[in-house]
């Protein structure tokens, strides 16, 4: 036996006696699992598999274990996710914090604010949301005009933000603040983070077509923000802004999917359409729905192409792009198909009339018109592959 | 599975690559047309010279045995240049076939004809009456004694005017098998059919052939799943060569978008040629994962996953994409890419048969639901 194969079967064990039944079904939706922070109430199991982890460092089992990760080289780290994904167990705790402000800091924050932040981060204890878009920058981000104006030892903050995610239910957002108004826009920008709870800092919750209300407006009155709180130097933060966009383009790419799409979908058909021996009677909506597993399994094996090509050394770039204009589409196209396929069924808003299931399908298609919007629209990332992909002239 | 290439498939790939360029630009095509050829077997013997024809074949019987994510690497590179050497046929489906099917006296004497370059096989396997896939097979093939003697018609025969082998699907009493006839068995009668593509097809009538009992690949339940399995590796390996020719494609169009001026600017700095040209690269990215492994599950990297499901994926993509990319090749270059003298045709023609030969995007669907159940 080798020293991976002891660590396997240490790690199966012990996730076999820690884990919680109820932890051991994958989460149909992101909203299922632990985002963590003190604003959200979660249920008893989901605490205590978050707290068997945060022991071990097992939220982010590759961060130093200095700073509360699990300091697990690749291998192991791997070698953790197989077993957990063997055993179906869901991850113990996701969020902004883990996929992009952590890894941010301990590639370009400072000692003091890794050792700040960080560890909240790795024990589920702060929960952090990203404050970009405002209402005059959209697609044209770089034009923002949220003033950050130093005054002694801290910035201050006017001005609002607007599409946060879970804004309200975050304790820390970083933040990009305009703190220069000549020279080129993108030179003027710099990155912050900021305590919610900072005197100035109110937030309204935007209630969608869908009737949910995921993101919020941010308004910045007179917010003092100290200067320590700046990550990389002042003026420079629209590169660090750039590089957590490409990665939250790869990451969206997938976030949208839900466990048992497929045979949700599969099974709807048979219910609303009826059967032809074992398969969905209806040859055209059979053919739209085949179209639709396929384009998924080519996203999903391109996604895992790009992983493996990161593992083999390579660096990943502009091509994210792809992954947030297709994985919406197919998005959509997902939820929009769900309706054809309930027809009259999709049409209910609320009431005794319709199924939960199908009250969610409607209100799941009215949500994913917004995922060729946010986090850049398709066109914004159309303009990106042609631009930095393909190396075509700019107009 | 490992979606990447390994170090060994890119020296294979830059080899392949290097050599295309000096002997097979897209520009001798048109020589080969012009002096009324289809393919050069010269050519051929030279990529045999390189292991290419053996890339799949055991190394028992002169091959490399490497698999088929090898011959992808040149498929694709083949593709983009739009080589019409059979190596797809011969080292793909017939070495398929053979290895899976034939006894070792057998697979030694063809295996090794197919790795050293000396011998061309074509699948010989539609017929008039059906469309696509294992289809309706109404070649007939009798036994009687030590001798089977085949009768029916074939046709869309790949480089079946060029084949030296072919192998025959018929319908014998114990069920579908796959016979080994030699091109020049009496009986065999081939004729040329003329393609958009310039490649060498071919009806070919067996009119009473009689070949041994030997001749027959596999056992009688095997038949069936064997023929299939041919199939399912041609369908793999022609994605890959459609890549090739889609990236060959692209690359030109992208240069073109580079170049040609319009109202004083270079025609690619439309946003709206940009956004179309983006769509191109973005399913050609899906398209290369669906190639790269299908040719993985071929090669029997994933055992839990079907090969039938993952050429249909692949097929089903490819072919999409594949016209989608000749469209555009054609419309972004304007009216020279109307013209003969343009090789946006020649992508084009060869993208519309690749599109349907072996199935095209709908079949491909359809099968993809039904091996999942739905």
């Amino acid at each position: 036996m080798t020293e991976l194969d002891d660590f396997r079967g240490e790690t199966r064990a012990w996730l076999e006696e820690n884990a919680p039944p109820s932890m051991r079904t994958p989460a149909r939706t992101s909203e299922e699992l632990c985002w963590g922070g003190t604003k959200v109430t979660y249920p008893k199991d989901v605490v205590r598999w978050l707290e068997v982890n945060v022991e071990r460092g097992y939220t982010a089992p590759t961060w130093p274990k200095a700073l509360g990760g699990g300091g697990l080289d690749r291998a192991r780290a791997k070698i953790l996710a197989e077993e957990m994904s063997a055993l179906s167990l869901r991850p113990p705790l996701i969020g902004f914090g883990l996929s992009m402000i952590g890894p941010l800091l301990l590639q370009e924050g400072s000692e003091a604010h890794q050792k700040r932040h960080i560890p909240p981060i790795v024990r589920g204890e702060i929960r952090w949301c990203q404050g970009y878009s405002e209402p005059g920058a959209g697609s044209d981000l770089a034009s923002l005009q949220t003033k950050a104006v130093r005054d002694g030892d801290a910035y201050v903050l006017e001005g609002s933000k607007i599409w946060t995610s879970y804004a309200d239910k975050s304790d820390w957002m970083f933040i990009l603040v305009r703190t220069r108004s000549d020279g080129r826009k993108q030179d003027g920008i710099s990155f912050l983070l900021m305590d919610m709870a900072t005197p100035g800092v109110t937030v309204k919750p935007i209630r969608l077509i869908s009737g949910a209300s995921p993101f919020c407006e941010t308004f910045l009155a007179g917010a003092r923000v100290p200067c320590e709180n700046l990550v990389g130097e002042e003026n420079r933060g629209w590169a660090i802004a750039r590089a957590l966009l490409a990665h939250e383009r790869t990451m969206i790419g997938d976030i949208f999917k839900e466990q048992g799409d497929r045979e949700r979908l599969v099974a709807a058909a048979r219910a609303h359409v009826g059967e032809d021996g074992a398969r969905i009677a209806d040859p055209i909506l059979r053919d739209r729905i085949a179209a639709l597993e396929i384009e998924q399994t080519c996203l999903d094996l391109t996604l895992q192409r790009a992983k493996d090509a990161a593992r083999a050394g390579h660096k990943p770039g502009h091509e994210s792009s792809i992954f947030k204009l297709v994985g919406t589409e197919l998005n959509q196209t997902r939820r929009d198909l769900m309706c054809s396929v309930l027809g009259l069924q999709s049409l209910g808003w609320e009431g005794d009339g319709y199924e939960a299931d199908e009250l969610k399908a409607t209100r799941d298609w009215l949500r994913s018109r917004g995922n060729t919007i946010e986090g850049g629209t398709s066109e914004i990332q159309l303009d990106i592959i042609a631009k930095r992909v393909l190396a075509l002239p700019g107009a | 599975m490992d979606l990447v290439l390994t170090e060994e498939q890119t020296l294979l790939q830059k080899a392949a690559r290097d050599f295309v360029a000096a002997r097979a630009p897209r520009s001798r095509l048109r020589k080969l047309h012009e002096r009324g050829e289809s393919f050069s077997r010269e050519l051929y013997r030279e990529m045999a010279a390189l292991g290419w024809l053996g890339l799949v074949v055991p190394e028992a019987h002169g091959g490399a045995g490497l698999g088929a994510r090898y011959l992808m690497v040149v498929l694709e590179e083949l593709g983009k240049a739009l080589a019409p050497e059979p190596v797809l046929s011969t080292a793909l489906v017939a070495a398929t076939a053979l290895v899976h099917g034939a006894n070792d006296a057998a697979a030694k004497e063809h295996l090794t004809a197919i790795a050293s370059g000396e011998r061309i096989f074509a699948l010989a396997h539609d017929e008039a009456g059906g469309r696509f896939g294992l289809g309706a097979i109404d070649t007939d093939a009798r036994a009687a004694g030590g001798t089977v003697t085949l009768r029916g018609e074939k046709v869309h025969v790949e480089g079946g005017a060029i084949a030296d082998t072919l192998l025959v699907s018929a319908r014998a009493k114990d069920g579908v098998a796959l016979f080994v006839v030699p091109r020049d068995a009496k009986g065999v009668r081939v004729t040329p059919e003329r393609r958009i593509d310039g490649r060498a097809a071919a009806s070919i009538a067996l009119d009473g052939v009689e070949v041994s009992s030997d001749a027959r690949l596999g056992d009688p339940e095997k038949g069936q799943r064997l023929l299939e399995r041919a199939l399912d590796a041609g369908t793999i390996g022609l994605t890959a060569e459609m890549l090739g020719s889609m990236l060959g494609a692209f690359e030109m169009t992208l240069e073109y978008l580079k170049t040609r001026e319009q109202f004083g600017v270079p025609i690619g700095s439309f946003q709206a040629l940009q956004h179309r040209a983006a769509r191109l690269f973005s399913e050609l990215e899906l398209a290369r994962s669906a190639v790269l492994y299908a040719h993985g599950v071929l090669d029997g990297l994933d055992e839990g996953a079907s090969v039938a499901a993952a050429a249909s994926l692949a097929k089903a993509k490819c072919s999409d994409v594949a016209m989608r990319v000749a469209y555009e090749t054609v419309q972004m270059h304007g009216g020279i890419g109307m013209t003969e003298e343009h090789d946006a045709g020649l992508y084009l023609k060869r993208a519309r048969v690749a599109e349907m030969t072996y199935g095209d995007a709908a079949y491909h669907r359809d099968r993809f639901a039904r091996l999942h159940g739905f």
